[in-house]
């Protein structure tokens, strides 16, 4: 099992990087042939920035949208980042207190993560403009990562885990010596789980990731006018 | 945005409303045989030379932002008028041909086999779009349903399926060098007219120059502002500020046309080649600026795409400026002589043109497209008041008869469409006392006076900007 897990882990992290790599040189490589900035839209490099910035950071078209698609969507990014921060603790050489320090909002995360994925599932089932527009890949996305989510939980709180055979695992895949994953069926869904995640990363609408930086509707900017004086 | 009808989906309109189609295009006219192929081959040419729509394709989440903003679901509740599911009409078929995981899950990711049914839906909500980009305000990553509508239309172009209306208005272009065919001696007789009109009403001897090589501004309107009302009394109260300035300025029977329908097909040859006739025009005559009248997406042409069209040549030659930026130069420097007085018995409204609102710029700051325009009203009129924040400025809803659906077989459509706007025109009525709604868009304005009646009000309510600042001008005898 830890020689499948280990194949299955190079293997979809292979996809994930020359995927991303793939999209975005050829996103980089067709042409932008007209200004298409959505107005009101910056007239310096600055402004482009912090409009990205703001959009990235706090989503704030999405604000402006809906707030309860906002919610559920900003509280999912951010848990989904503590989360992953709190799993430095299985790819750092050593172990480092600030990480330790990161287990217990990750915990909290995890939750957050949880709840506001269970959130953005809801509105597709019941708000009837969402449900039309979602195929069901939109579902099965959803659904992996709540799985992912449910198993970490689990792990944490009802079959746990030896977390430093774990540990050692991970970073046996790094060094490329591998060791023994601990025999764990719900670690074992949870891994899976994460494989699949990141190997349909490139393909998938998951994409819009790095596609985001790449829309000429925020990252463009319009020249400023001068003006001549004629009247006389 | 309590005034809207509705934001949950209707029963699909059958059969849905759909433009008038040339009769020429195709082998027996209409759809070319080998269609399928050629579309296909024509969405691949554009996704791979295209960024935009490439990125715009691969990164919708389908979160739904977009669903309840466009104004032609507002106004029927046909859930293909949602941007996204209008989107996912092209969407799903890039999916089907173009991605590995449509080709081998097509019904996993919802990727579309490119039948004669779907290419009629093409045909239906590509022309139920007004390419307005209000969805894509709401977007997080800026994915504008106008881009995508674009590109369907010029597909559904090379496949034979051309609009009826936007090739007639590019035919008569081409053959005469305007939107509505006037040629060059009946637009001298029409300014000769209006001279005489505004001689009559003010004793003052106002000229409508017309081919004038001594000119330093050249005046670029659409020619809906020669004829139609109240577009003509925009292009009047133009006419009056130039002569309270003083400024040598000109029409052009070359340049009688400030629209660029091509961008409503996504033609880039057609759309070019106007931007390089009026280019042309501009240098024969020797002008120091063009300043383009109050035209919604002509201005969007001119600011977004003319300098990548003809190269920095075009401001290395001349200035290009909304006429909006032009009058707003002159009230900021106190030079413009207005009284007010005229308009002490209007409360005016701002309609923000949605190419103008969403696809351009104006002045030295982002926001100033919005602050400009209202700033011209204010200086002429006391009495300004804003519909809802959450239907001007970039929220601002299309007329519904822009981009190229101001036809009249598309008037079921058109009215279901207006209605976001006229509910908000509405309340400030009811509340504000509002008695005229100005716009700086010939589409616009022809759009509100037809659709405006069909809600019980006048049609004479919408106005032109420079019609209301022009009014107010004080003119001075003889110059």
């Amino acid at each position: 099992m830890s020689a499948t897990f280990a194949i299955l882990f190079y293997l979809a992290g292979l996809i994930l990087i020359c995927g991303i790599v793939w999209k975005v040189l050829s996103y980089a490589r067709i042409p932008v042939r007209y200004l298409l900035p959505i107005a009101p839209a910056p007239q310096s490099s600055g402004g482009v920035a912090l409009r990205i910035l703001r959009e990235a950071l706090f989503f704030e078209s999405l604000f402006k949208a809906n707030k309860w698609t906002w919610l559920f969507g900003w509280i999912f990014h951010y848990a989904l980042l503590v989360v992953l921060l709190r799993h430095l603790f299985f790819v750092t050489w050593s172990i480092e207190p600030w990480v330790v320090m990161l287990f217990f909002p990750g915990d909290v995360a995890a939750w957050l993560m949880i709840g506001s994925l269970l959130g953005l599932l809801g509105r597709r089932i019941f708000v009837d403009r969402v449900r039309y527009i979602s195929t069901v890949s939109d579902y099965a996305m959803l659904i992996l990562i709540l799985l992912i989510g449910i198993t970490g939980v689990v792990l944490r709180y009802r079959v746990p885990v030896d977390i430093m055979a774990t540990r050692e695992f991970t970073l046996g895949l790094m060094k490329f010596d591998l060791t023994d994953l601990p025999r764990n069926v719900v670690l074992y869904l949870h891994l899976a789980s994460v494989v699949a995640l990141v190997a349909v990363f490139p393909f998938s609408k998951l994409i819009h990731f790095p596609g985001y930086f790449f829309s000429p509707s925020h990252n463009q900017k319009y020249p400023t006018a001068k003006m001549k004086d004629l009247s006389r | 945005m309590g005034s809207v009808s509705t934001r949950k989906i209707k029963p699909r309109k059958s059969p849905s409303v759909k433009p008038n189609f040339c009769s020429d295009g195709g082998q027996s006219g209409g759809l070319v045989e080998n269609w399928q192929e050629l579309a296909i081959a024509k969405l691949g040419e554009e996704v791979r030379s295209n960024r935009a729509l490439r990125v715009f394709l691969d990164s919708c989440v389908k979160c739904g932002a977009c669903t309840d903003k466009c104004h032609y679901f507002l106004g029927d509740g046909d859930p293909l008028n949602m941007p996204v599911a209008r989107q996912d009409l092209i969407r799903g078929v890039y999916r089907r041909y173009f991605t590995a995981a449509g080709k081998f899950f097509p019904k996993f990711v919802g990727a579309l086999d490119l039948t004669e049914s779907l290419l009629e839906d093409w045909s239906t909500y590509y022309y139920q779009c007004s390419e307005c980009r209000r969805c894509s305000v709401y977007c997080p990553f800026g994915i504008d349903t106008a881009e995508i509508t674009m590109v369907g239309r010029s597909i559904l172009d090379a496949v034979g399926i051309r609009q009826n209306y936007i090739h007639t208005v590019l035919d008569n272009v081409n053959r005469v060098g305007n939107n509505l065919g006037m040629i060059g001696a009946a637009i001298a007789d029409t300014l000769e007219g209006l001279e005489e009109d505004v001689l009559e009403e003010t004793g003052v001897n106002v000229k409508f120059p017309l081919d004038d090589t001594d000119a330093d501004v050249l005046l670029l309107v659409p020619s809906a502002d020669l004829f139609a009302e109240p577009h003509v009394d925009g292009l009047i109260g133009c006419a009056k500020i130039f002569h309270q300035q003083g400024i040598r300025w000109t029409l052009s029977t070359e340049a009688s046309e400030a629209a660029n329908f091509a961008l409503f097909i996504g033609d880039d040859e057609k759309m070019q080649q106007m931007t390089r006739h009026v280019r042309d025009t501009a240098l024969k005559l020797g002008v120091k600026q063009v300043l383009v009248g109050e035209c919604g997406h002509a201005w969007r042409v001119a600011s977004s795409y003319w300098p990548d069209i003809t190269g920095n040549g075009l401001t290395a030659d001349f200035e290009t400026l909304h006429i909006c930026e032009f009058t707003y130069d002159l009230l900021r420097k106190n030079r413009l002589q207005l009284d007010r007085s005229v308009h002490n018995n209007k409360v005016i409204t701002f309609h923000d043109s949605c190419n103008v609102a969403r696809g351009s710029r104006m002045g030295e700051y982002p926001r100033d497209v919005y602050r400009i325009p209202r700033a011209l009203l204010q200086a002429a009129c006391d009495n300004f008041v804003d519909m809802a924040p959450d239907t001007i400025c970039e929220h601002t809803f299309c007329c519904g008869g822009g981009g190229g659906l101001l036809t009249d077989e598309l008037m079921e459509v058109r009215v279901s469409g207006a209605s976001p706007r006229v509910s908000a025109l509405e309340d400030v009525i009811a509340n504000q006392g509002v008695t005229h709604m100005a716009a700086i868009c010939a589409i616009c304005k022809s759009q509100f006076r037809s659709v405006l009646p069909k809600f019980d009000l006048d049609m004479n309510m919408i106005v032109s900007l420079h019609q209301i600042v022009g009014d107010a001008v004080v003119l001075n005898s003889e110059t």
